[in-house]
């Protein structure tokens, strides 16, 4: 990072910081906008789910339970689960906030929340302001709609090759995002593969199971029994 | 089922799940379970929601494959996240016009 940014008043400050994570979620959602397409989600449609939910994973899963007519509690028990690591990212953020930030302004940037946003906002020295995080959102928000926006729209102009292999960016990302620490940590390495192999037990074996609910007990059973096998010390989650 | 009641059940949950701790909670969560359980979490959802789900997420699974190796060697390799991303789609894709 340029070091004249420190210069920069918060917001700006934090649209400076916010461009490489913009920039990563412009071709996230171009991925994400493809495969809402192919789900049957209009491109007005694709775009206000990005726009108003601003997560990854949540919306691929949310998508996909849309497309198989699933249940709305289907569909808020799946979100639940697999956005539940953004409460904890929000308790661990609300302790680095400046005397500032009131509570409607926690109410604004809680929208703002994702695995990118905390990891920059967190490795910031010192206390974080409101205008800061209004900066990294606003932008990151831009990249994310927009690239949604992208996908959705001419996903179906490109051939379908291209479109096809695009497919893979979102999955490809979570890869990226599971196997570093897995390398690092035997615990984490053990509650990935569990979760696999349940994942792989529903998908074809236990069909009956759909899919948003498969993803909820994956996770659920494999965090539980890593959590009973694997307790992690205090101090190693700050 | 409804479209909009979809959008607005994700977005809702969503955004209390973001909101209420982030606003209302002030204090540690004590039990070592919990915490333990809540640190898991996040790589449990994206194991399972990967496997085996990129194995067609481009229609065919030769491509799939390779481009899957690839998301796994670069990963390892601590790459980037964008670079692994745009990576496994170009070998995919590149898988695709070779197997043709």
């Amino acid at each position: 990072m340029i070091s004249s940014t420190h210069d920069f008043p918060p917001f700006l400050r934090g649209i400076a910081d916010g461009i490489p994570i913009a920039l990563g979620y412009l071709s996230v959602s171009f991925g994400f906008g493809i495969l809402a397409v192919r789900s049957g989600l209009s491109v007005a449609a694709a775009v206000t789910v990005s726009a108003v939910n601003l997560t990854s994973a949540g919306q691929a899963a949310g998508v996909a339970i849309i497309a198989a007519g699933g249940s709305y509690l289907e569909m808020a028990l799946t979100q639940l689960i697999i956005n539940l690591r953004y409460g904890l990212m929000g308790l661990s953020l609300s302790q680095k906030l400046d005397d500032t930030f009131t509570t409607p302004r926690r109410l604004l940037v809680s929208y703002g929340i994702t695995d990118e946003i905390f990891a920059v906002a967190s490795a910031q020295p010192g206390r974080i302001t409101a205008k800061y995080m209004y900066g990294m959102i606003l932008i990151s928000t831009l990249g994310w709609s927009l690239g949604t926006f992208l996908g959705a729209a001419a996903g179906q102009l490109l051939p379908s090759s291209l479109s096809s292999a695009m497919g893979l960016v979102l999955y490809a990302m979570f890869l990226a995002i599971i196997i570093p620490p897995a390398r690092k940590s035997r615990a984490v390495l053990a509650v990935v593969i569990t979760a696999a192999l349940c994942s792989l037990l529903f998908h074809y074996v236990l069909t009956m199971i759909s899919g948003g609910f498969a993803i909820i007990l994956s996770a659920v059973l494999s965090a539980a029994v890593g959590a009973l096998v694997f307790p992690v010390e205090e101090g190693a989650m700050s | 089922m409804s479209l909009v009641i979809y959008i607005a059940v994700m977005a809702g949950v969503t955004y209390l799940i973001r909101m209420v701790p982030f606003t209302a909670f002030r204090k540690q969560i004590q039990s070592r379970f919990f915490r333990s359980f809540l640190y898991y979490v996040p790589y449990t959802v994206l194991s399972a929601m990967t496997i085996p789900a990129i194995f067609y997420a481009t229609g065919n699974l030769t491509t799939a494959v390779v481009g899957t190796v690839v998301a796994v060697v670069l990963a390892y390799l601590d790459m980037p996240l964008i670079v692994v991303a745009l990576s496994a789609s170009a070998a995919a894709l590149a898988a695709g016009f070779v197997i043709r």
